[in-house]
């Protein structure tokens, strides 16, 4: 779906943000880009939807090379969902906000009201509905920017920290929600600094340092890798680290789910 | 001593239905460290405002009840009065930078403190070693990346030196090793320089172990308030939505199934590994 190919790019003040990025992501995967502050996380995911062109190398989206559609043509396949929320909220409902785009794609009047509802029941949006995007608190305006991208139902869903602001058991239904697009053949591509989400979601994990991929793999391996982890500033999930404190205890050292760890001390605790 | 104290505080935004604060009272030591937790919307950043005056100041709508911060009376006290003993870090770090260059925005606070200028330096160049931006110094804080602009606010308030820390989820743009640091700092000052600290985090697998205090709201109301391991370890905070830490949750559930016991509910991997250890030597 995504197909990257020694990717280079440098910002106008010099920065060199993206170094050599060579990266496939397939139809209907989920993956989750972790790492250090400006390892070029949101450098990189621009360059899905078009809204950065590369310096070096090529970009294709469903094999089409990014240079050669305009940013509105590819948003309808790729919707993107800033890291500041403040960055993509303009109109004065949130209403009007997630009928925005909807009206720039040509929906016609039923399907649009259809979607501007489902996408508000979809991120507990209802009540807040005639409400100005810029009187909600940090996280409701977060999940504002969310609806109104998946109202339009892209192929491709890129989120740059959709977990900000965002309580525990909204992230809950975040998660659950990919699965959901997952399961339909979607493409999901999350940026962000939440293990403990990450471990819990159990995508495709990419560790990114200084303008590079360093680590590309499944969740048990990527982010049970104190090495790894160390280069890119991120830390271990909790679970895991209870096992790594105790390692002459023989536990398992690749565990990061809950009810995994769970069913491992059960069985060396005894109980009822 | 008390620091900051609040009674029967009830506050509506302009033109909102409900209010955001609904008769809430709590007070805080000083020297304390309280996370405010709760769900999304709940009015823990509306609270905040509260405590350096931008509520009502800058936001009007209608306050009832009282709130006191360092003695001051929030209501009869300017914004600029409260800013001396109270640092404020916002949510959404682009509000918080306006200045040319990194290092001016770190310093503009100090500028109109009127502080010596061998101190300001010196603070400010701890405040950007502390943040980790020492590199950044003459770059342009718009052209920074999310989390990179997050140090920089938490950098500006830190140079400040303020009496009473208020972060409103100061790390959610850090890397994980970068928000580890960052609260390791702000414990350090409030353990050898007694500041009151006052931070509202989701991710309580971060940020439990520093606290001597938990305050848990919903729908503009204090739900629980009390001790952090009693508080987390409480069926209420969990049922509310509030992500406990993993270790709490796994002790949790290893005690319905009588696998493990201990008085002390374990907070961080360490004591679950100890607890762990224990049960096993046993
Ligand atoms: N608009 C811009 N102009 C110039 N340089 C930029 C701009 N945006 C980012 N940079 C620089 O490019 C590098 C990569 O930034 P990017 O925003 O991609 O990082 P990131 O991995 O998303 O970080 P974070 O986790 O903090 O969001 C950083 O050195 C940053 O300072
Ligand atoms: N500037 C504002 N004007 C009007 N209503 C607001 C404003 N800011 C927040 N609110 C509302 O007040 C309530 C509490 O918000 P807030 O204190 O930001 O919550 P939290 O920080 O706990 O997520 C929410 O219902 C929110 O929509
Ligand atoms: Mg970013
Ligand atoms: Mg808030």
């Amino acid at each position: 779906m995504i197909e990257i190919k020694d990717l280079w790019f440098t910002y106008p003040n010099g920065v060199e943000a993206l170094r050599n990025i060579s990266l496939e992501i397939r139809k209907g995967e989920f993956v989750a880009i972790m790492g250090q502050n400006g390892a070029g996380k949101t450098t990189l995911i621009k360059h899905f939807n078009g809204l950065l062109k590369p310096s070096k190398g090529a970009v294709l989206v469903d094999g089409v090379n990014t240079e050669s559609v305009s940013v509105a043509k590819l948003a309808r396949k790729v919707g993107f969902i800033f890291q500041n929320p403040d960055n993509q909220l303009f109109c004065e409902t949130v209403e009007d906000e997630i009928a925005f785009a909807l009206k720039n794609f040509g929906f016609k009047e039923a399907p649009l009201k259809r979607r501007v509802t489902w996408a508000l029941n979809l991120l507990g949006l209802m009540e807040y509905r005639k409400a100005s995007p810029f009187m909600l608190s940090g996280g409701e305006r977060k999940r504002v920017a969310l609806a109104s991208v998946l109202a339009w139902d892209p192929q491709v869903v890129v989120m740059d920290e959709p977990t900000i602001g965002q309580d525990y058991s909204q992230k809950e239904k975040l998660r659950q929600f990919i699965i959901q697009l997952n399961t339909q053949g979607k493409t999901v591509v999350v940026v962000t600094h939440d293990v403990e989400f990450v471990s819990e979601c159990n995508p495709r994990v990419i560790l990114m340092s200084g303008g590079r991929i360093v680590a590309d793999g499944i969740g048990k391996d990527v982010l049970t890798d104190v090495e790894l982890l160390t280069q890119a500033s991120v830390v271990l999930p909790q679970v895991t680290e209870i096992f790594m404190g105790i390692k002459d205890l023989e536990f398992p050292l690749d565990v990061i789910d809950l009810y995994e760890a769970k069913e491992l001390l059960l069985k060396r605790l005894g109980g009822k | 001593m008390v620091i900051v104290e609040a009674k029967d505080l009830t506050y509506t935004y302009p033109n909102a239905e409900k209010p955001a604060l609904d008769d809430v009272s709590f007070e805080i030591q000083k020297g304390e460290f309280v996370i405010l937790t709760g769900p999304s919307g709940c009015g823990k950043t509306s609270l905040c405002r509260c405590l350096n005056g931008l509520i009502p100041h800058f936001y009007q709508g209608e306050l009832k009840g009282k709130i006191v911060v360092n003695g001051l009376n929030v209501v009869d006290h300017p914004i600029h009065e409260l800013a001396m003993c109270v640092g404020l870090v916002f949510q959404n770090p682009e509000n918080q930078l306006f200045a040319l260059s990194v290092e001016k925005d770190v310093a503009f606070g100090l500028e109109n403190l009127g502080i010596p200028r061998k101190e300001m330096r010196e603070r400010v160049n701890w405040a950007m070693e502390t943040a980790g931006i020492m590199d950044l110094a003459e770059r342009a804080p718009h052209e920074l990346s999310g989390g990179q602009q997050q140090r920089v606010a938490i950098a500006s308030i830190m140079a400040m030196n303020p009496e009473i820390l208020v972060l409103d989820e100061p790390t959610s743009f850090l890397d994980p090793v970068g928000a580890k640091k960052i609260f390791g700092v702000i414990s350090k000052l409030n353990e050898s320089l007694d500041v009151t600290v006052i931070l509202i985090e989701h991710r309580l697998d971060l940020v439990a172990r520093y606290a001597n205090h938990v305050v848990v709201m919903d729908a503009g109301k204090i739900i629980l308030d009390g001790e952090p391991r009693e508080v987390l370890n409480s069926e209420k905070t969990r049922m509310l939505g509030v992500g406990i830490p993993k270790v709490t949750r796994l002790f949790q559930l290893l005690e319905e199934q009588k696998a493990l016991h201990s008085k002390k509910v374990p907070i961080m991997a360490e004591e679950m590994g100890e607890l762990v250890r224990g049960a096993l030597k046993a």
